[in-house]
Order: C-alpha cells, then structure tokens, then sequence
C-alpha cells in the first residue's frame, strides 16, 4: 500500500473548491445592460433606484435585474431591444438627471456578485473597444511655466519701479532679466530669494547693466513635467467619465505617456473629440443688477454684460470684463473650509492683484466661475456653444458665490457640495493646464471582430483539449484519464486566477491558454513515462508509483523554470496583448506544476494507492 | 499503447556530424534570407496604418486598390485577410499628417467606390512608438537568454549551458529565417512566440539533460556518448507525446485562432519541431562534444563540509 499524507488531499479538495467558486462567474455569460450614473457625480442611492425600477416597471419594462455598483446603477436586460426601451424611458423620465452608458454585464447570480466574485476581464480585442496612447508635451508644460514667471517678474518689476531692459526665458530652465545697474539686479534677486527661497538666483553685475538669472533645477523641472502629465491624466478621465463609458481605463504609462482605453467605444472619432478637448477658466463678477430671464427672453444683453449659462441651463449674466482667466491659474485643490467643502485656487502674481483688487471692491456682491471649453468638432456634429470653423466653444457657469473677504493669490470658493468642490477643483485643474497631447498609438476593434476573436479562442481551445484528451487516453489509458482531469481542473485553476487578477484576457492571452494546454500535460508525461520505466525496470506498481513522481520531479521544476523565466521576462519588456500572453503563460506553469505534481498524485493515491493488491496498472503498457 | 514496446537504443549521437551539417545549412540559410530580403515587420514595430474591413461579397482587390490610388494612396498595401471577404490594407507613416486622419480618409476613400464596408479594426502607431516596441521587444529576447543562460550555467554544468544556449539560439534563427522567407509579417505576437519558443526548446532540452544528469551518476561505466545516447532513447517517448501534444493545440491555433494570431501560430509550429531537433542534435551533441564526462556531472566534495562535522 502506498502512503500518502492526508492533509495534501485536503490541501487540494480546499484548492480546487475555491478555484472553482472563482472560476464560476465565466459560464454565466453577458446580458445588454444600462449603466446610470448622476450628472452631479453624487452615487446613486437605494431610494432613487427604487425609483429608476419603478418607473420603468409601469411603462412595461422588465428590469430582469438592478444594482449598485460604486457609484453606478446598474440594469441588466433580458433582450437588446427592451434595453433600448429602457433607455428612452430613462432618458425621457428623469431629463438629464442621469448619464446613460450602453453596456453589457455578466449575467452572475446576485449573491456571486455580493462576495465580489466577476469572470474574466476581456481586453479590447475581445470585447471591442477604442485604445489611445496620448503623449504629454512635458517641455510644452514647462515652457508654459517659463511663460508665466517672465510675466509675473515683468509685473514685479514694475510694481517695484525698478528699471528693466528685457525679461526672456529660454524655453527650457531659464529665465533672465536685464537690469539697467547692478544695483537694481542685486535689489530684484533678493526680492525674488524672500519670495521663494526655493528659486536659484544668480546675478550678474559686470558691464553696464545688470542682470538676473533664475534657473528651474532638475527637480523643479521635473516637478512640472510630472504635475502636467497629473493633470492630463485627470482632465482625460473626466472626459471620459462624460463619455458615459463603462469600466475605462485612463493610465500614466512611462515618463510621458497616457493610456487610455474605452471598451465599447465603436468610433474613436467621436471619443478623440471629446478627449482632445481644451479647458479653461474664467472668473467673472455677477451682474445682479439686471434681470437675466428677461435677458434670456428678449435674447440682449445690458451693456456692459453678457449671457451665460449654467450647466442646468438657467441664465446669469456677467459682467463683461474678466477678473482672472484660467491661465493665471497655478493649482486648485479641494478641501474644508470651517466644516464647509471648498475648493482652493492658486493664481500667479498677475491674477493675484487684479483679485484682490476686484474683491477689495465688490466685498458682499456674487462672482461666477465660467468653463470654457473648446473642442475640434466635424462639419456635420453638433455644437452647443459658439463655433469657428471645426472648433467649437462652449461656455458655462460652474459655479457662482458671494465675495465674502478680500483675497489675492490664494482663495477658497465655497458654497458647493463636497463632491462638487472635489470636482470644482478637478476642473479648475484641468482646465489650468493644457500641456498640448500628442496621439501615438490608436488601436479600434469593431465589436463583431471581437466576438469572432472570442469565438476563435474558444473554438482553438476546445479543439486543442479534445484532441489532447484523446490522446492521452489512447496512450495512457486510465492514467491517460488522470491526466485529462488534472489537464481540467488546470484551465479551471488559470481561469480562477484570471478572473481574481482581473487581468485583461486578449486574444494571444486565449492562445496562451490554448498552449498551456498542450504543454501542461508534458508534466504528466513526464510521471508517467517514468512510471513505465520503473515498472519495466522490475518496480512493484506501488513503488513505480512513488518513484515516477519523486524521479520525475527534478526535470519538471527544472524545465518549467526555463519557461517562467522567458514569461516574467515577457512580462516586464511586453505591452498590451502581449502582456496578457505572458501573465497566461507564467500563471498556466505555476497551476500545472501543482496540479501535475499535486493533484495528479492525490487522484492516483484515490484511485490506486489504496488498493493492497496491485498486480498491474493501467498505464497503457502492453501486459 | 506505447510507442516502444522494447527499450530503444537508436545511436543518437553517431550521426551528430551529419546533423551539424543540416544545422550549419539551416542556420546560413535563414541568416542569408534574413540579410537578403529582410523581416517583413508589422506596422507595431514601423509605425504606419492598418485598416480591416469587411465586405458585404467577396471584395474585389484591384478596384480597392484603384480607388485608393486615385485618392493618392498608391502605395498602401491591399491584401485579403482570411476570408476573401476580409481585406487588410496598410501603409506607412506619411511624415508631417496626422496619422489619425490619415486612417480615416482611407476609409472613406475606399467607402465611396464599394458601399456596404464595415471597418472591423484600425490600428495606428506613431513611429517612434513602433521603434520603442522594437527596441523593447529586443532587449526582451537578450534578457530572457541571459537569464536562461544563468539558470541552466548554475543547476547543470557550463558544457551543458553552452549546448542549451546554442539550441536556443538555434531555433529562433530558424524561425526568423522563415519569415524573411515567406515574408509572412512579423508583429509583436509572433515575437512573443519566438520568446515562448525559447521557453519551450529550453523545456525539451532540460528534461533531456536532467537525464543525462542522472544517467552519469548510475551508468559510471559507459563513456559519455552512450550515456547521451541512453538519455536520449529514455525520454524520448516522452518527447515525442509532448511534441504531439503541444503541436496538435498550436495547430488549434493554426487553424481555428483566425489572421490575427498567425503569425504567432505559425512560428509556435516551426519552434516546436525545431526546438525537438535542436534539444537532440544540438544541445546534446555539442556536449558531447565539448567532452562532457561523469567526472562534470559528479557533486563537489567540499573540504570544508568534512571540517565543519569535526567536533
């Protein structure tokens, strides 16, 4: 009889039932599905799901099932057509409250969902989808710092009466500044050390004149080039988020590139508009003299003032002149103000004294933030605000609040929801900088070829596993069958991996799988045949047994190891698809080591190891 | 069933010579197609523009490719693509356009002349992305040599490593050859196949060497070609299941995985075979040849272990 320690059976009942729960989500397939999300970005509640339901329910939709997800409501549908229903009911129902995506969701049972179980991520190529590598124009951002800091100086220059010649920047680190003495050179960098000791200042004083020198360091520069592509990466989600796309994803990728990737995006046209979008800001003083309905309904404007909108379309009308525009904007950031949400803006030294100014003057009376945005649109799309040629720009007020101090280059704008100021600052942000974006990769799949790809995998697969399963049971026999069910609860073990990883599963990924397939098995082979050896050798079967997998063991982990090796390596140098084939291939050798050495040996202990006589096996030997 | 009812006793390594020859052959071959006429590289590794399209009837080539050229692109590469309904054209990065609409325009070039088009894929990458992938996917294959090379030099022994490395260079030089070849293109799948390759010719010639291994600690009277010959007539029902095995689900993959991953099949196909032989008339050969003996096999007596049992 042969042994076999009691606590590695358990090891791989637990193992196998786990990865079975983890597996389970991938046989429940997808249904049509709408995904809700409020335009004021606050998450959905129960009640107003509750209601959404309802609603739809008395117009004769069957809502086949609904929930939360993050922020998000989510309605699966049995059929396309009444999710098509249910979009216009939505649409018509609730006006603009909600943002409505098309998408398609598994179809697992609540209580899978509940203990956050999900099948497989399929990458772009299978499911469809829009990819976008974006690069950020790093020295562009710091070039626009330069820009800003000769203005600020020329302003300080003057404020100080001191004298100068020319202020210029070299559009790389530099910034200099021609003085008509020395002495005024020694006077302005001393200024400019008290008001940032951070700043390297160098003077000049030979010759004639004078001179300063400031020079960004390394770290500043980089600082910047890092903040730009930070705040890309926030304006890209945000226009994504606009897109109503679900599950994309926006990422930082190397120094100064931007992924991002809208899966169930059919044109990228459309998602390249919307994302190449510029943004900026205004502040404005209210003009709460006249009346803006009666501006609104007679289409003038007092003198002096203009029309505005805000976002849920009511009028406002501002005054004419700009306080502060968004490129006298450094930084925004959300906060608290007295238990109150804020948002908390930097401006320059420009837009710092024509601030305070403005409000020294108007303390008490409203100012309104205005968005504006421009967008490079086609002859034929639609635009909301003003169009010139293919560019089309929109104006909004985002927010308006009373003036409640004087301030200058640091303030808070209060009066808003939390998450309205987090999104407040996001877009001032976003709209402070526009570090120009360059596209340099732009991948689409049409949803049609990505079913095909999925069905393409899924037929290669099949066909490799019946295939790999009639041979080993012609040659092995009832080892052979061993083996093919340890070949299948190995792609089960991969496919628990995959969808508890959420790793984006692509079409070379599904050809992985398809490999592992067939190099999994090489392990069992390996047992066996030097099963048969031993037995051939004289070996009793159960000691043939024993040797097979103990004999067999170097060469497994050894020859693994080569192709792991080449896996993790691939892993690290790939990109994209290929990435995904790399983490199968690593992934489909650790789980057909343990189920080759483990499980392969628990099952033949089952089936054979306890038997006490055991004349022969049926390994597929000719006796 | 079994392959060999009897234990085999092929003299493996009596004909190494001749196989040397088909090697060199081999190697200079695909060397002189690779120095001749090149890799075709897919636009992943040039830059440029590929559109897929799928039309309504089998889509006629020629009148595709005369409506691009008279809207002036002449030079775009038309081709079927699986299906004689399916059509792949690509081109190359035109300096100083935007790649994006460049896409774009083709589309609606070839639109206008056959109605009824549906765009299943489009792929544009900058070139300076296609030279970073390539740079990548080359210091990739480096480093998975390196690494292999420093797994197999620290648990065989240098002889061994050496054979192993010369195998694994050996089949990706077949594979490259046949693409130079065939001008099949080569895109970043078929390099990640290459790298599997090496994983997998690696795989072969390790179980090969595991028994050689062990074969000089049990056979201490044999010389070093009989015990190879030994090794190599043990494992080699199981190399030929494995090899069937695996080459049956890339064939799957041949057959079934679509346009996409042919490149990537094909060259699994050409390495399986290849790394087979190479693990045999290579690795195992060189060797021998580098004279491989029991003697480099054998474990190291330290001195120090006998100092440190003294009391």
């Amino acid at each position: 009889m042969h042994s076999y320690p009691a606590w590695k059976i358990w090891l791989v009942v637990i193992v196998l039932l786990v990865g079975t729960l983890l597996a389970l989500p991938n046989v429940f397939g997808e249904a049509p599905a709408l995904q809700l999300s409020r335009n004021d970005r606050t998450a959905v509640t129960a009640a107003q799901q509750q209601q959404v339901v309802s609603t739809l329910q008395s117009r004769g939709v069957t809502v086949d099932s609904s929930y939360l997800e993050g922020d998000r409501l989510v309605l699966r549908f049995d059929d396309v057509g009444t999710r098509l229903k249910a979009r216009d009911v939505v649409q018509q129902g609730t006006g603009t409250e909600y943002l409505v995506a098309l998408s398609d969701v598994p179809r697992t049972p609540a209580w899978m969902r509940a203990i956050g179980l999900k099948p497989m991520s399929l990458g772009l190529d299978l499911r469809g989808g829009v990819y976008f590598m974006y690069e950020v124009d790093t020295q562009g951002a710091v070039k626009q710092l330069l820009t800003s800091m000769e203005s600020d100086y020329r302003t300080m220059l003057r404020k100080e009466r001191i004298p100068f010649t020319g202020v210029a920047s070299d559009g790389v680190d530099t910034v200099r500044i021609g003085l008509r003495s020395g002495d005024d050179a020694q006077r302005f960098a001393s200024l400019l050390r008290k008001q940032d000791p951070n700043l390297s200042v160098d003077v000049d004083t030979l010759g004639e004149g004078g001179s300063v020198t400031v020079t960004l360091s390394p770290t500043q520069v980089k600082q910047r080039q890092d903040f730009a592509i930070q705040q890309n990466i926030t304006t890209l989600r945000n226009r994504v988020d606009e897109l109503g796309v679900t599950e994309p994803i926006v990422a930082r990728q190397g120094l100064d590139r931007i992924v991002v990737q809208l899966p169930g995006v059919s044109d990228p046209n459309e998602a390249l508009r919307v994302l190449g979008a510029t943004a900026t800001l205004e502040f404005r003083l209210v003009d709460d003299q006249n009346d803006a309905l009666l501006a609104e309904s007679t289409r003038r404007a007092p003198l002096g003032s203009k029309l505005y909108h805000t976002r849920d379309g009511r009028p406002v009308l501002l005054k004419r002149e700009t306080i502060v525009s968004g490129e006298q904007l450094t930084d925004a950031s959300s906060g608290f103000q007295q238990g109150e949400p804020a948002v908390m803006v930097t401006l320059d030294a420009r837009g710092a004294s024509k601030m305070l100014e403005t409000t020294r003057q108007n303390l008490g009376r409203p100012m309104a933030v205005v968005f504006i945005e421009k967008k490079r649109v086609a002859e034929d799309q639609p635009c909301k605000g003003t169009r010139a040629g293919n560019e089309c720009t929109e104006e909004a007020v985002i927010n308006q609040a009373t003036i409640r101090g004087v301030f200058g280059s640091n303030f808070q704008i209060t009066g808003v929801m939390a998450n309205e100021a987090r999104e407040l600052a996001l877009l001032l942000r976003a709209g402070s900088l526009a570090a120009p974006l360059y596209i340099v990769e732009q991948r689409t799949v049409g949803p049609s070829l990505g079913a095909d790809n999925i069905r393409r995998g899924v037929n290669a697969l099949v066909l490799g596993l019946v295939v790999t399963f009639i041979f080993m049971v012609v040659y092995y026999q009832a080892f052979g069958m061993v083996a093919n069910v340890v070949l299948l609860t190995n792609v089960v073990l991969l496919a628990a991996l995959l969808s508890m990883l959420q790793a984006s599963l692509s079409l070379p990924g599904i050809a992985g799988i398809v490999l592992t397939v067939g190099m999994a098995v090489d392990a069992n082979i390996l047992i066996f045949e030097r099963i048969r050896e031993e037995l051939r050798n004289g070996m009793s079967p159960h000691a043939a047994i024993g040797a097979g997998f103990d004999k067999a063991f170097s060469a497994i982990a050894d020859s693994n190891i080569t192709t792991l090796i080449a896996g993790v390596v691939l892993f690290t140098f790939g990109t994209g698809p290929v990435r995904g084939f790399a983490v199968v291939l690593s992934l489909g050798i650790v789980t057909s080591m343990f189920t080759a050495l483990v499980v392969s040996r628990v099952l033949v202990h089952l089936l054979w190891g306890r038997q006490r006589k055991l004349e022969k096996l049926a390994i597929g030997m000719g006796y | 069933m079994e392959f060999f009812r009897k234990k085999t006793s092929y003299p493996f390594m009596a004909t190494r010579k001749r196989w040397y020859v088909v090697s060199a052959i081999l190697v200079l071959g695909a060397l002189l197609a690779l120095g001749a006429r090149g890799l075709n590289f897919g636009i992943d590794f040039t830059g440029g523009v590929v559109l897929e399209m799928s039309f309504p009837q089998a889509a006629d080539l020629e009148k595709v490719r005369s409506s691009l050229k008279k809207a002036g692109y002449g030079d775009a590469v038309v081709q079927s693509f699986g299906t004689p309904r399916d059509v792949l054209v690509r081109m190359l990065p035109e300096a100083g356009t935007d790649n994006n609409l460049l896409g774009q325009k083709v589309l609606a070039a070839i639109q206008s002349g056959n109605p009824g088009v549906e765009l299943r894929r489009t792929e544009v990458v900058g070139g300076q992305v296609g030279a970073e992938l390539a740079e990548k996917g080359a210091l990739a294959v480096l480093f998975t040599f390196f690494f292999i090379m420093l797994y197999v030099w620290m648990r065989f022994q240098w002889k061994l490593g050496v054979g192993a490395i010369v195998a694994a260079l050996h089949d990706p030089v077949m594979i490259l050859g046949f693409f130079a070849i065939t001008q099949m293109t080569f895109d970043l799948p078929a390099l990640a196949a290459i790298l599997a390759v090496i994983g997998y010719s690696l795989n072969d010639t390790v179980v090969v060497f595991d028994r050689i291994r062990e074969r000089f600690m049990s056979m201490r009277k044999g010389t070093s070609e009989q015990v190879i010959d030994a090794s190599i007539n043990e494992t080699l029902s199981r190399t030929i299941m494995t090899s069937s095995t695996t080459m049956l689900t890339v064939l799957a993959l041949l057959f079934f995985g679509g346009e996409i991953l042919r490149g990537f099949s094909t060259a699994l196909t050409i390495g399986i075979v290849v790394g087979t032989y190479s693990s045999i008339y290579v690795a195992s050969a060189l060797a021998l040849d580098l004279k491989l003996t029991a003697r480099d096999l054998l474990p190291v007596q330290k001195e120090k272990d006998a100092v440190d049992d003294m009391p």
